[in-house]
């Protein structure tokens, strides 16, 4: 699994700092805290396993200097007993040691998994309007998967690889040091190999991995937005710009496959270098009997085993560089302060309740905005100094032109987003002093994106709740008119949604939307252009319902159509992010304002013709 | 076609380059296999007793012949992995213009993050196969040969036995690689479910805090992160015996040939150099018997990840371009009428029914819109309005004799043609992260993409307004999917942008909802004079949109039920004159 994920081609960000960051590296190995007698196993397994590797050649050395010249045959016997202990011993050490380090690399990301997701649902909205969601899944799954493998194949075997290094280079000092100096003498050479491989592959496996990240943006925008792709005829040009990124993928890569096809034939050649060296100085010391000929065989087997290790770890650098980058990114993430949360004071009020508790049954009570000033962008206010007041059981309606604010101000209620300047209380408390989930445990949100799951049209209209039994299900779906069209599919209620609800009409989305905020039953219902793709028909049929439904409860609606609004309490008219009037219909119409403008545009409208038909 | 021989369709555009690969990895290959041999004279004569001079010929010798090889060693990488980045970069091109020519319905049935796990592992993994599996298969085929070639001639019966272990590892091999297979699926469907889940909890974000659902999502996101350290556990007890039994069954081997190799050199039928050798050939044997394991897989993996993407690639687009086979006019030659350059069109359908699946939506639709005037669409929710105006630019395809334009179906026209006539505006606007004048331009061809003509188009859908509060203008980024714009500014980005390819029919679905009356009005004002040279459909559920429309349709449950100009409509008195009344009631519940 690891290796596909390494390879899972899924990045889109260029966060590529250090390849070997300490900080980073330390912070890391945090994560392997609660493991630590997992990992002590794990690491005495492998270097048990690395000792014994360290036998065959020993033996041999054995074989040949001492029983093939005596032509000792029950100690050749011995010999091969003691070396098939050593395999099996060491076929268990593997086995404990991959189990083991597996495990609590999984156990490790599952952790890490929900760190982040549990982070993102928590992080402001701000952040989410900027980092798209397919960055975000990243973060989830190919970014943790790169550190699954630093941990399991990567620390831990990197001790191996160090012991068995350090092993071989004992072993042959005790046999005979001066050989052993021989045969160490080609080490500058490898660290200087190892450096140039190093240094080039990062560099390329940086550029391979902007180029993907292009690739994967790329594809990912064209397949969701295929639709408009083809209305306009962007094929042919997409396939263009798709193939110069392509280009740019499959260049980056060649350029460093050439440095891997250096690097291992030039480790070899070192590694040959070496043999070469041994036999050539080596066979003149047997020549003159200074040295044993089992020794000199043991040396050969062991310079070979010697310099496996090393173009090991070079390919582990790869490992390591990748894990680097994952985690910079990841940390990066989980450093994210979120800035919308509960406040402290209401967070120690309570702090047995879980973070997202179950919602408390609250009131609507008093809303209030207090000269409230907000951007999305650093000074780009889209609200000024807005101040009003709705009363509990109140209905208000906001009107204004298209970008004037209105979907803001929900925003801001909500706590989507905080106010720059001025506050928002409810019953005079400011929501930023109040827990999160009793602030939005208020409302029922229509949002003027309508978003559905793929998943039945039941639970897009319960979503979690439980409670919400199908008799609740139904009477919301019933208020809002959408059994109409839902009774007519076979599977009803039942019915699986393709993504985003593709195949229901918007106007049905828009009313299965509608039912989940009834359903939720809260105090206050907001309502963001919540029927603007629905009939006529259906939307006072709708009006009518809901004045039932919401008798003694408060109803925050945002409309284009003057008319939806008619028998509001109270209208609010924005104005390029200013509150510009307040008051009723007729209170409005008489102050011949904004509104009054707005109100004859519309009643207008009716008498000429806004569609001049083509002269025929 | 066979997938394999598919696959080698594509291999075989490299067919020089594997060539050449195949040629060094022979040279490399026997190379590698000559060292020990060297080993072997050099052991051999040293126990002999020999001169200086020939232990360090040997010596160079070694050195030598490590040299040639890696240089070979070098090519063969060089080459052949080199070959398989081509082939990727081919199969990645192809496998996207494979995804260009699907049809909206395909993309509806077929989750984005499965279409890009294909485009991206999947592809890696057929890359894996033709690259680095391929190097390493006829490494691994040609070294096995040698090796064992050469172990025989320096002794038979050792050999022998040295390749009792061998029928172990084939069953080794098909037992492990087709387990480890199966959980190896298992686990990627696990994963998807973790992105999807990402994926959906993500883009649903406002909804999940309003609702205060995070809790909820975080414990389903917890049992798909379960399962999959679970499916995980499955494959890891397997893998960890895998790899390892391949080193054991090895080392066996070795440790018979020490055995039974020096019992033979006690008996004076081997000399120690033979031994020598024959442990080193060994060796180099053992690693193409571990590598046998993983080259395998690889190659399972690759076939299995070669065929998902083959289902995309292979699938049948439900609208495309037709083309003429049987008469003899060339690969890929589109027939149909080109649209003769007119400023506007005629459009007519024609008894059309049409069904999703088995979900009848249109029911015997006639209806012609005459070049050059407006016809308006009004009906309830899920009547069929965006269905009828998605057969036109064949979004979805019509059956065959029922949607013409001047006189010619729609399905004998050149896709191309058909869209490049068509300015559309869809209901729910798909805006790409990109400036919002490259938004506007997206259809723009040659000169259309002129900043001026972009500001124009801009102008009619009444953005100008918006952008000149924005301090970056024409050049803003707007987010993922047109996050940061508020609902009526993407939609009037929408309207620009179909404006921007100076269409000859302009199809508006409902793209004034999210706009306020008061811009509504000047857009509809503005667009006057465009739509007096186009032919025009819009829908909206406002009969003060439609009302000055040349024809009037009112869709009920698929049919056409009323059809005519507002006056005719409202002395008929049936459902438009309903709604009409409706609309006025409410207005005037306004003035009173
Ligand atoms: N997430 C965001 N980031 C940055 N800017 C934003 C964001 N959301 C909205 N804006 C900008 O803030 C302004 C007000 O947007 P808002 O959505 O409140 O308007 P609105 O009154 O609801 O308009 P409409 O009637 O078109 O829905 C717009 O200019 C919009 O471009
Ligand atoms: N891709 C699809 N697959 C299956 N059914 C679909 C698909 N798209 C729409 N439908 C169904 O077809 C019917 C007509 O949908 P359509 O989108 O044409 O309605 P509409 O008249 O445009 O409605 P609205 O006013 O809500 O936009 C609806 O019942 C809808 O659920
Ligand atoms: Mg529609």
């Amino acid at each position: 699994m690891t290796d596909n994920a390494a390879h899972a081609a899924t990045h889109d960000e260029e966060v590529l700092g250090k390849a070997y960051d300490a900080r980073l590296m330390r912070r890391l190995l945090t994560y392997l805290r609660p493991y630590r007698p997992q990992v002590a196993l794990a690491v005495a397994a492998i270097i048990g396993h690395s000792i014994l590797e360290l036998a065959p050649p020993y033996l041999t050395k054995v074989v040949i200097d001492r029983y093939i010249p005596a032509g000792d045959l029950s100690g050749l016997g011995f010999i091969a007993v003691l070396f098939f202990v050593a395999l099996t011993v060491s076929f268990a050490l593997e086995y404990v040691q991959t189990w083991t380090m597996q495990m609590t690399g999984q156990r490790i990301m599952f952790d890490l998994r929900m760190q982040i997701y549990t982070h993102l649902q928590r992080l402001d909205l701000r952040f989410h309007d900027r980092h798209p969601v397919g960055r975000m899944m990243t973060r989830v799954t190919t970014d943790v998967d790169v550190l699954n493998e630093l941990f399991t194949s990567g620390v831990v075997s990197v001790f191996g690889d160090l012991f068995t290094l350090v092993g071989i280079m004992a072993v042959l000092v005790w046999m005979d040091w001066r050989l052993a100096l021989m045969a160490f003498s080609v080490l500058p050479l490898i660290v200087l190999i190892t450096q140039w491989f190093r240094r080039n592959v990062r560099d390329s496996y940086r550029a391979v991995r902007t180029w993907l990240a292009r690739i994967n943006a790329f594809l990912q925008e064209r397949i969701t937005g295929n639709a408009t792709v083809q209305l306009f005829r962007r094929e042919e040009r997409d396939r263009v710009a798709f193939d110069t990124i392509n280009a740019g993928h499959r260049d980056a890569n060649v350029q460093s496959i050439f440095y891997y096809a250096v690097f291992y034939p030039a480790v070899e050649v070192v590694g040959a270098l070496a043999a070469a060296l041994l036999l050539w100085i080596g066979g003149g010391w047997v020549i003159e009997d200074a040295l044993t000929l089992g020794s000199l065989v043991a040396f050969l087997q062991y310079s070979q085993r010697f310099f496996r290790p090393i173009s090991d770890m070079s390919e582990k650098f790869n490992v390591l560089q990748g894990a680097m980058a994952s985690s910079e990114r990841i940390f990066a993430l989980l450093d994210t302060p979120v800035e919308i949360a509960n406040s402290r004071t209401a967070a120690r009020d309570d702090m047995a309740r879980p973070a997202f508790g179950p919602v408390a049954q609250t009131t609507a009570g008093v809303i209030r905005f207090e000269h409230v000033t907000f951007a999305y962008v650093q000074g780009e206010p889209v609200l000024r100094d807005v101040s009003f007041e709705i009363q509990p059981g109140q209905r208000v309606a906001i009107v204004g032109a298209t970008g004037s604010g209105k979907t803001t101000i929900v925003n801001l209620l909500l706590r989507f987003y905080d106010v720059q300047e001025g506050r928002i209380t409810i019953d005079g408390a400011d929501i930023r002093s109040m827990r999160l989930d009793e602030l939005r445990g208020r409302f029922g949100l229509v949002l003027q994106d309508v978003h559905l799951s793929s998943g039945t049209l039941a639970s897009n209209v319960r979503l979690g709740r439980e409670s919400i039994d199908d008799a609740a299900v139904r009477r919301a779906v019933e208020a809002v008119r959408a059994d109409l069209f839902i009774d007519r599919l076979p599977r009803g209620l039942d019915t699986r949604l393709a993504e985003r609800g593709a195949t229901l009409s918007v106007g049905q989305k828009q009313l299965v939307s509608f039912a989940r905020a009834l359903a939720f039953d809260r105090p206050v219902l907001i309502l963001d252009e919540a029927t603007s793709s629905v009939d006529t028909d259906t939307e006072m049929l709708i009006r009518d319902a809901l004045t039932t439904l919401m008798r003694g409860r408060t109803t925050l609606a945002i409309a284009h159509r003057l008319s939806t609004i008619q028998d509001m309490d109270r209208i609010l008219v924005m104005h390029k992010g200013h509150l510009r009037e307040s008051g009723s219909h007729q209170e409005l119409l008489a102050g011949r304002g904004i509104y009054h403008r707005l109100y004859e545009l519309q009643f207008k409208a009716r008498g000429t013709t806004a569609l001049a038909p083509a002269a025929s | 076609m066979s997938p394999l021989r598919r696959l080698l369709g594509y291999m075989a555009r490299y067919r020089r380059s594997f060539l050449l690969g195949f040629v060094c990895i022979v040279l490399s290959t026997g190379i590698a296999l000559a060292g020990p041999w060297v080993l072997k004279y050099a052991i051999d004569d040293l126990t002999a007793g020999v001169t200086m001079g020939k232990v360090r010929m040997y010596a160079l010798g070694l050195f030598a012949l490590t040299i040639v090889g890696a240089i070979f060693r070098f090519l063969m990488r060089r080459i052949i992995i080199g070959a398989s980045r081509d082939i990727e970069f081919d199969l990645r091109h192809d496998f996207f213009t494979a995804l260009q020519r699907l049809d909206l319905a395909y993309f509806q049935r077929n989750r984005t993050g499965d279409l890009m796990s294909r485009a991206t592992s999947d592809l890696n993994a057929v890359r894996m196969m033709v690259g680095p599996a391929v190097m390493y298969t006829a490494t691994t085929v040609l070294g096995f040969i040698v090796a064992v070639g050469l172990m025989l001639s320096i002794d038979g019966r050792l050999t022998l036995l040295t390749l009792v272990p061998l029928p172990f590892v084939s069953i080794i091999v098909r037992y492990f690689g087709s387990a480890i297979h199966r959980r190896f699926e298992a686990i990627q469907e696990q994963l998807s479910e973790i992105s999807a889940q990402t994926q959906e909890t993500l883009s649903a974000v406002r909804v999940i805090r309003a609702y205060g659902q995070e809790q909820y999502a975080i414990e389903r996101f917890r049992l798909a992160n379960e399962e999959y350290v679970r499916r995980n556990k499955g494959l890891i007890r397997l893998q960890g015996a895998y790899y390892p039994s391949m080193g054991l069954l090895m080392g066996f081997a070795a440790m018979l040939v020490l055995w039974l190799g020096s019992r033979e050199v006690v008996a004076g039928r081997m000399t120690l150099g033979e031994l020598v050798a024959f442990n080193a050939y060994l060796m180099l044997l053992s690693w193409p018997m571990i590598a046998f394991g993983w080259v395998t897989n690889l190659l399972q993996r690759g076939m299995a990840s070669w065929k998902r993407m083959l289902e995309v690639m292979d699938a049948v687009p439900a609208v495309a371009d037709r083309v003429l086979d049987d008469v003899d006019c060339g690969d890929g030659v589109v027939v149909g009428a080109d649209l003769k350059v007119r400023p506007y069109s005629a459009i007519e359908f024609r008894n059309l029914t049409f069904a999703y699946g088995d979900h009848v939506v249109l029911r015997d639709v006639s209806a012609v819109f005459p070049a050059g005037t407006t016809t308006a669409i009004v009906g309830a929710t899920g009547s069929g309005k965006s269905t009828l105006l998605g057969l036109l630019p064949r979004l979805h395809e019509p059956p065959r004799g029922t949607v013409f334009i001047d006189g010619v179906d729609v399905l004998d026209m050149p896709l191309e043609t058909l869209r490049g006539a068509i300015g559309f505006v869809p209901q729910e606007p798909f805006l790409f992260s990109a400036s919002i004048a490259e938004n506007v331009a997206f259809g723009a061809r040659g000169a259309q993409g002129d900043r001026d003509r972009v500001e124009e188009a801009a102008g009619l859908a009444r953005l100008d307004k918006d952008l000149s509060d924005f301090p970056k203008g024409y050049d803003t980024l707007v987010g993922e999917r047109g996050i940061t714009l508020s609902g009526g500014q993407k939609q009037r980005t929408a309207i620009a942008r179909a404006l921007a390819i100076d269409p000859r029919i302009l199809v508006m679905d409902d793209a004034l909802s999210s706009v306020d009356t008061y811009t509504e009005e000047e857009i509809l004002s503005r667009l006057a004079a465009v739509m007096r040279e186009r032919t025009t459909i819009l829908v909206s559920h406002r009969v003060s949109t439609v009302r000055g429309a040349d024809q009037i349709l009112v869709l009920d449950d698929g049919r056409i039920v009323e059809r005519g100009t507002h006056d005719a409509l409202v002395r008929h008195n049936g459902l438009y004159a309903d709604l009409y009344r409706k609309q006025l009631l409410e207005e005037e519940l306004e003035a009173s």
